[in-house]
């Protein structure tokens, strides 16, 4: 237990991302199971408007910041060193801190669904219901008393400290600690959409700190950054939010395309067509995720310029995706494909995200785009990129490199099986809402009037969410059965390519007992040698220098929350007091003893 | 501030330097926002007092070359640590710290200054963005200003040498950085009304 409160070896960190990740995101998958209850007749089940608020917001909220995110995170942190031949990150105590602080900000958002009583609310959730963007004037004091989107405006600042400082953490890791002959132009394409994804990170989340604490000051203090009657203005929020917010899209999906650019050359037997093309159209992808933002405000009335740049560049990024698509079907075209449950997934991925991807193209039309915001049609999108896009994605990495992280290889029958309920849930619960969206379903509504015609597609959507409500249950017992059950693993169960095969499963504290020398993009594919380390060769060595484990990261990290409880309550205090512990935590933490 | 000498890397830079780096570039972002707000709100206040009232650009002429002194000291700190003359790196550092605190003590008269004339942190959307962007510049160099005195009592305690020259390197560059934000926000906000 203690070692597990200390630790900061990268792939137990990446295991407790992994198990925090998921909890959250059956957390939001229920939620999401509520909502859909509601919608399944025009009159619903019961649930009031407010608690309908709460739940969408915080079904958006978690599945974003406290899912998705945090769960290419477990795969940073287990993969990453692994891939680029590393004992460890750069800075493993402030990947101890990140994990900590990501878990306690998750935690804190989460406590206002029984805050309630605390704050004599009267009810007994006081969760976030502004939406997950948080449009200015819904959040404002005077439309939002209570402590709902204090929770939400503390909760991602939090949550913010965490994303950046394993940003900075996996930027140094990947370039500064590659195995010697691994030169950028041989690093896998996992390793290369994460280092993009970390540079959007520790660039968007300083943009959505600032607006988070704006808001706050307008909240707590009474300035009028966003409130119109002290001369404010609530689009400022709609541009910092997105100017965020739409690198953020890239952030949820650059892991995923490189999980799934990893998963396809395996079992297609046949190195990534255009390598240096799909790292290049990353990189582009994340450079003008920077250009994009305002095609979220169409509506808001910007003028016909900033429209039409607006569109025109989000039709440009369309095409850097689109050459990465080409590219994993010209890496299956010809190959001596294997249909294991991850490639399954990784196909789906791409099928899934053509569709989002379509559908993101005719938003990028401003009057279309009038048509669509605020419809159903958009949450049809935005399910497709990404649940059809990252999640698929994420469940091609966990049965992918499941093996790898517990030895076991995950049932390749309950698989078929999850992965085939997933694909036709998803497809039933999100294609009809492109319909009900253009036939004039708003979205954010608790109920509906029967004369609107879409009660029937809402059925179906709601049957579709069930059944990937199934499917995780499914995922689940094969998670729960392989624990004892799961066929051993071996060093490299798949074929793969890349040096996380080269070493056993799980890999030893130290992971490589020799840091091998890379000559190849593919080294288990081109070196015999790599290619023929025998199994259980490697691991015996124990007298590898590993990093001890620190009390300090996640004592620095518990400061925060400590600061948070203080704010939303008003006790300055308390506040200082979190400040006080996060002090104390640095100056430990700065001069232990620790060696990397 | 591990003190084992760090080991060889992919880029050849030291990899605490290489994530103060990615740090700062991060905090461009920050600055950038906050400054991007104060433009965009200039000339939007309802009712005074508005900046020609309140600010006083030769008082704040004298803080920003102080300021400006101060990372000329920080650069000599940094070269006495580097070349082992801890005598001289001790003076220097805490001669950048104590203009740090000078540059702090001008930021509490401009405020109270401009508080006693009127000009409250809700008065208006000019002192809103104001306080805000020059406060959360003022935090950051109190946390540089701790930062300095830390290593200050290391040096004192001859716990600073030349082999933790990068953390002295470091520190410099947050320096350097805080004070380039405030060269931005004087010219944007004092100078260009």
């Amino acid at each position: 237990m203690k070692t597990w409160l200390t630790t900061t070896d990268h792939k137990r960190i990446g295991l407790l991302y992994f198990w925090t990740a998921f909890v959250f995101f059956l957390m939001g998958g229920l939620e999401a199971l509520v909502i859909r209850a509601q919608l399944a007749s025009p009159a619903g089940i019961g649930v009031s408007a407010e608690a309908y608020n709460q739940l969408f917001t915080m079904h958006g909220t978690t599945m974003v910041f406290l899912a998705l995110m945090p769960l290419s995170a477990a795969f940073f942190n287990y993969i990453i060193p692994l891939q680029i031949g590393a004992r460890d990150v750069a800075f493993p105590r402030l990947n101890a801190f990140s994990y900590w602080v990501f878990l306690l900000g998750g935690l804190f958002l989460n406590a206002s669904f029984v805050a309630g009583p605390l704050f004599g609310a009267g009810t007994l959730s006081v969760a976030p219901d502004g939406g997950w963007f948080g449009y200015a004037n819904l959040t404002s004091k005077q439309f939002s008393p209570g402590p709902n989107i204090d929770f939400w405006l503390l909760g991602l600042q939090i949550l913010g400290i965490a994303s950046l400082a394993a940003g900075f953490n996996f930027i140094v890791t990947i370039l500064n600690l590659r195995a010697p002959g691994m030169k950028m132009m041989r690093l896998p394409v996992f390793s290369w959409m994460t280092l993009v994804t970390q540079f959007l990170v520790i660039t968007a989340f300083p943009v959505i700190t600032v607006a988070l604490v704006l808001l706050m000051f307008d909240r707590f203090f009474g300035t009028h950054f966003f409130v119109p009657a002290g001369g404010g203005d609530p689009i400022l929020w709609q541009h910092l939010f997105w100017l965020f917010g739409h690198p953020e899209v890239y952030i949820l999906i650059l892991p995923a395309m490189g999980i799934v650019s990893e998963v396809l050359p395996t079992f297609s037997r046949k190195p990534l067509f255009g390598y240096t093309v799909v790292v290049y159209s990353g990189v582009l992808i994340g450079f003008m995720g920077w250009g994009v933002w305002s095609h979220h405000m169409f509506a808001a009335g910007l003028g016909p310029i900033a429209d039409s740049v607006f569109s025109a560049t989000t039709m440009l990024i369309a095409i850097p995706t689109g050459v990465k698509i080409f590219n994993w079907i010209a890496t299956m075209w010809g190959g001596q494909i294997r249909f294991t449950t991850a490639m399954l997934f990784a196909v789906g991925f791409i099928g899934m995200f053509i569709i989002g991807g379509l559908s993101g193209v005719t938003h990028a039309s401003p009057p279309a785009d009038l048509q669509q915001t605020d419809t159903y049609y958009v949450v049809a999108h935005i399910h497709y990129v990404l649940f059809g896009g990252t999640m698929l994605g994420l469940f091609a990495g966990m049965y992918y490199w499941w093996p790898k992280m517990t030895g076991r290889r995950l049932s390749e029958a309950l698989g078929k099986w999850h992965f085939g309920l997933t694909f036709v849930g998803m497809n039933l619960a999100f294609f009809p809402m492109h319909l009900s969206g253009l036939l004039g379903m708003p979205r954010r509504i608790y109920t509906y009037p029967a004369e609107l015609g879409v009660a029937q597609l809402n059925l179906v959507s709601t049957i579709g969410a069930m059944l990937i409500g199934v499917s995780v249950l499914v995922f689940m017992w094969n998670l729960w059965r392989t624990r004892t059950r799961g066929e051993a693993a071996g060093n490299d169960p798949w074929g793969g390519a890349t040096l996380e095969w080269t070493i056993p499963s799980p890999p030893p504290p130290h992971n490589f007992d020799v840091i091998p020398t890379v000559a190849s993009r593919l080294p288990r594919w081109t070196s015999t040698q790599l290619r023929a380390i025998p199994e259980g060769a490697e691991g015996k060595a124990a007298h590898i220098h590993v990093p001890g484990g620190s009390w300090w990261p996640m004592i620095t990290a518990f400061g925060l929350p400590v600061m948070a409880v203080g704010a939303i309550s008003h006790q300055l205090w308390l506040v200082f007091a979190g400040v006080a512990v996060a002090i104390v935590g640095i100056y430990r933490w700065a001069y232990e003893p620790f060696e990397v | 501030m591990s003190h084992a000498p760090p080991p060889p890397t992919s880029m050849g830079l030291d990899s605490r330097k290489m994530a103060f780096w990615a740090f700062i570039g991060s905090e461009c972002l920050l600055f950038g926002s906050l400054i991007s707000t104060y433009l965009i709100y200039k000339g939007r206040s309802l009712v005074g007092p508005y900046p020609h009232d309140v600010l006083n650009i030769p008082f704040t002429s004298f803080s920003t070359f102080d300021l400006l002194m101060s990372s000329l000291a920080m650069v000599l700190a940094l070269a006495a640590v580097q070349r082992g003359d801890m005598r001289q790196g001790k003076l220097w550092l805490f001669v950048t710290a104590l203009l740090g605190m000078v540059f702090l003590g001008g930021q509490v008269y401009e405020f109270s200054s401009f508080v006693h004339e009127g000009l409250g942190l809700t008065t208006n959307l000019f002192g809103s963005t104001f306080y805000v962007l020059t406060g959360t510049h003022g935090a950051h160099v109190t946390v540089g200003v701790i930062w300095l005195l830390t290593l200050w009592v290391q040096a004192l305690r001859g716990k600073l040498g030349p082999q933790q020259a990068v953390t002295v390197e470091i520190t410099g560059l947050y320096w350097h950085f805080v004070d380039v934000v405030w060269i931005v926000i004087f010219t944007l906000v004092y100078l260009i009304q």
